[in-house]
Formats: structure tokens, sequence, C-alpha cells
């Protein structure tokens, strides 16, 4: 759906981002993860058209944004972090505005009912915008944004400003687009990105420094495995077993209660059957024994600190 | 063509919602009625040609100051407001939105200009005049506003915010009204050259008196399309910056 090859844009001197090369297949629903100022909006302005690069290419649905940029622009609803809307209309003129300018000549209010439907905005049809709430504004943003159905719908902070029942509208809103469409959206927020997203790219200074899912991205920071472990028995029986144990790298103990220990470890890679069979053996009484996943949060500080490949001790990190 | 109906459709809905449209024609028109009271009809006699005449020269005035108030916003205001986004983001060619934002204005200056009517409606009543010479003058009226409508837009497209686009649009047009003085010091050729683009001076004044010549029609539509293209190249050039 998108192919973004070395794209890279300045603003006088200064690069708000540099050689973006990635492709997005139709249907995904990708994050663009980062700091303020990391290139996000930058990134959208190029794909949805507002912006053109200093150097590189960008194909949308097999199109040239250079070379066609009206028919590439027809295939996008964008949605920037702040609503476009024309506050004297109502919701149903503005919706039937935006449908027609981007190129929706046959129903009209058959598809502003559709969207309406899709976007809770039914009851709100004849009222001014600038009668609305701040929730229901975006909700119309977002209705502008596919009204025409586009095969992609890019999101600037789709969230920001809005209170805590309305996020969650939102997030329900957006959930409900990836049936139908390939979805970009930008947010600094990761527990936003976590729950919307497949895949994630993650910026940083305008450069990608990573692109996966959770999990892949989670790898790139760090080879090494993490356990979390409980076993019944003696602490130093179960510093003697994880001693001798060439596998692992780093342990730490984090409690000793009730003739309980528990332990955060490190394997160098997935050598989770040798350890399990040298705690049995040792004769400990086995009664956890689980990875711990990164959280998003770290792998991004990982990601976005340069620390990538650095070993991992963090008795902060929760167990998945 | 749809998108420029669009454009146009929505420009006039927003003229008809806003208090703006409403205090424009107010006031523009409260100006025009004492103009021509106190100017036109108000000194000793005169013979009603005369009298038309100055009605014209009177009303363009009130026409020009309210093509600036008109055109600052055109697209600075979006720009303010976030909405160009909305456009620039859509479908729609630079050309169509510039054309649009034009044509929508300028149906608004005429609406608002057809208004003034009345005065010209008495003359003939109670004097001698052709309605060939009041279609000239309202024609001439027209070309005159769409001339600094499409100044203020490029103007508008320039300018960060409406203040801006106002003051320059004010600038801009006081310097083409103004060119006739410029070309009385300057010498062979540019004194030809100011005295040529002085857009009321030199060629408002023959539509005054009822006189239409081409060359003035084509002055004016010239500079309008002028204006039209330098505005599409700056909304152009911004999506390189």
């Amino acid at each position: 759906m998108i192919e973004a090859e070395n794209v890279t844009k300045y603003y006088g001197p200064h690069a708000a981002v540099r050689d973006l090369s990635f492709k997005i297949a139709p249907g995904e629903v990708v994050g663009l993860l980062g700091r303020n100022g990391a290139g996000k909006t930058t990134t959208l302005k190029i794909l949805s058209g507002l912006l053109l690069p200093t150097c590189g290419r960008v194909h949308i649905a097999g199109l040239d944004m250079q070379r066609e940029p009206e028919a590439v622009r027809a295939r996008i609803g964008f949605l920037p972090e702040r609503p476009a809307l024309y506050p004297e209309m109502t919701v149903a003129e503005f919706l039937v505005f935006a449908a027609h300018i981007k190129g929706l000549h046959g129903n009209v209010r058959a598809a502003v009912e559709r969207v309406a439907a899709s976007t809770d905005l039914c009851e709100v049809l004849d009222e001014r915008i600038d009668t609305l709430s701040n929730g229901y504004q975006r909700r119309v943003a977002i209705a502008q944004a596919v009204v025409h159905e586009p095969g992609l719908i890019l999101l600037d902070e789709p969230t920001s400003g809005l209170d805590p029942v309305q996020i969650v509208h939102m997030r329900k809103l957006i959930l409900k687009l990836r049936r139908k469409h390939t979805v970009l959206v930008s947010s600094h927020i990761l527990g936003e990105i976590h729950q919307l997203c497949d895949r994630i790219f993650v910026l940083e200074q305008g450069r990608i420094v990573g692109v996966g899912t959770e999990e892949e991205l989670a790898r790139q920071v760090s080879a090494s495995m993490k356990l979390s472990v409980e076993v019944r028995g003696g602490r130093a029986a179960l510093e003697a077993v994880l001693r001798q144990t060439k596998t692992v790298q780093h342990f730490a103990i984090d409690g000793e209660h009730d003739g309980r220990v528990e332990a955060t470890l490190e394997l160098a890679g997935d050598e989770r059957a040798e350890l399990a069979r040298a705690l049995v053996q040792a004769d400990l009484g086995l009664l956890r024994f689980e990875r711990v996943h990164l959280e998003l949060e770290n792998i991004f500080l990982k990601l976005t600190s340069g620390e990538a490949g650095a070993s991992l001790v963090s008795a902060k990190e929760t167990a998945a | 063509m749809h998108n420029v109906i669009y454009i146009l459709r929505r420009e006039l809905s927003q003229y008809l919602r806003s208090p703006m449209g409403y205090i424009i024609i107010a006031a523009v028109l409260a100006i025009d009625g004492l103009l021509f009271n106190a100017w036109a009809v108000g000194e000793g006699q005169r013979r009603s040609g005369e009298v038309l005449e100055m009605f014209f020269y009177l009303t363009s005035g009130p026409t020009l100051l309210a093509s600036i108030f008109i055109a600052m916003r055109l697209i600075a205001e979006e720009r303010q407001t976030g909405t160009l986004v909305l456009i620039s983001t859509a479908p729609v060619r630079d050309y169509e939105l510039v054309l649009g934002k034009f044509l929508g204005a300028l149906t608004f200056l005429s609406a608002m200009t057809a208004m003034s009517v009345y005065m010209p409606v008495l003359v003939m009543l109670h004097g001698k005049v052709s309605l060939g010479h009041v279609l000239v003058g309202y024609l001439g009226l027209i070309l005159l506003g769409a001339a600094a409508l499409a100044l203020g837009l490029l103007c508008s497209a320039v300018a960060p915010n409406q203040l801006i686009a106002a003051i320059l649009g004010a600038a801009v047009i006081t310097v083409f009204v103004l060119l006739w003085l410029l070309s009385r010091i300057a010498s062979p050729p540019l004194e030809t050259l100011l005295g040529y683009l002085s857009i009321h001076d030199k060629h408002f004044r023959p539509f005054m008196r009822g006189i239409l010549s081409v060359q003035d029609v084509v002055f004016y539509l010239s500079l309008v399309y002028v204006a039209l293209v330098a505005t599409t190249r700056v909304l152009e050039a911004r999506r390189w910056r």
C-alpha cells in the first residue's frame, strides 16, 4: 500500500526526516512511535501529499506521489493533529463538502449517512460543528477522513487533547477502521500504539531506529532471554545452580519468603530446557518458570537511547 | 471544474453565515449612500451624466476597501485555522482552490456592488442617463474589484495571518492606485509603464464616463490572471517548504 524510498525532508538546514525507507502492506495497522520532534508529523505530511520530500520517492497504491498527486490524494484520508473543521457548517454539510472535494460524486448523501453511522455521529448531523464537544469534533474529523472510503488512512496523534472516556471511544473507532483500511497512526503514547497496531516503526531524530512487532523489536534490542523463576528451597541452593549453569548470564534474587525464592535471570539464548533440567536435578521445587517480555516502554527507551543490544537487567520490568 | 464550484459554494455560504459578510455589506452601502448624497448630488446643479460619473468615482473607494477585507481571509484564515490541510490533502489542484476562492469572493463583491443600484436608478428616473452608462459603470466597478481581490488573494496566500494579509493587501492595492502619481515624476519609458499599471486613474475613468474600452477590460483581466497564477505558484511552493 505504501512504499517509501530514501525519503528525506529538510526544513532549511535541519533534516526533519532522513532516508526513510519502508513498505506497508494493504490492511496493516502500523504505528509511528517517537518522541515530540522525532519526525512523525513530517512523515505523515509527506505521505498525505501535504509536503513534498526534499529527496526520495513515495508510492501509494502503486502510484507515484510526485507524478500523480491528485490520484494519490484521492486514495488517502488524513486526520491532522489539529482537526481541520469549518466551525460554521453543520456536521452533514461539512461531510458532504469533504466527500465532494475528495472526489465522491455519486450518492454523497448515502456515503455521509454511512460514515455518520460508523462514527456515531447520526444524532449530531444537523448541529453546527462549533457547538460540539472536543470528542465529537474529533469524530467529525475522522469521518471526513474516511467518507470517501480511502485505501489508506493517516492519523496524526488521534487522541491528542481528549479526556479518558473520549480516548477509549476514539480507540474503538480506530479499531473499527482496521477491518477495511490500511492505517498508519502516529503517537507518542505507547499504550495506544500497543493496543492499535500490528507493527511499529520507531522514529528518532528523523530516522527509523526500529521496525517490527513488539516481539520483534524486543529481540532487536536484546538477543538474550529474560526469565522469572520461583522455587521452593534455599536461596544458597538456587544461587549455586544458577552460577553453575553456563547459559545464565546474569541473575538477581528478587525476594525470599516462606521458604520460596524468586529470581530474575537472563539467558544468552533460548536455553530454557537446560535451565529447567538443572533446577529440577538440584531438587529445587520449581513453582514458576516464565519468560519476561519487555514492555513497549522499555523497547522504546532502548531504541531511542541507542542502547539496542545492551544487556538488560531491570528488576522493575514486569512479567507478561 | 467540480472542485471550483464546491469551493465557491462553501465560500459564499461562509459569507452568508458569518457576521463579517453582513458588516462589510452594511458598511459599504452606508458609505456609498453618504458619499452619493454628500458629493454626487449635494453640490449645486449638475448634469445627470456627471452625477452618475461622480457616483461611480465615489463608489470605487469603498469597493476597493471591501475587496481588501474580503480577500484578506481567503487563504490566510484557512492557514490560521488549519482547514487548508483539508483541501491540500484532497484531490484538489491548487489552481482549483485559487479559482474557487476568487470566484466566491467576486460573486459576493458583485452582489454587494449590485445592491447600490438604487442610486443610479434614482439618477435615471430624475435625469437623462442611458442604461448603457449604468451597466458600463458597474462593469468597471466589478473589474476594479476583481483586480483588487486578485491582488488581495495573492497577499492572503503569502501572509501568515489575516492581519498581515490585510496590511499587505492594503499596501499593494494603494501602490497600484497611486502609480499614476509616480508616473508623473518618473521619466520615460517608466512613466508610461507606471501610468499604464495604475488600476484606477488610467483604466477606471473611462468606465465612469460610460465608455467601454476593450483595452481597459483586457488590462483588468490580465492583472487578475497574473495575480491568480502567482497565487497558485505560492500555494504550490508551500509543499516544498
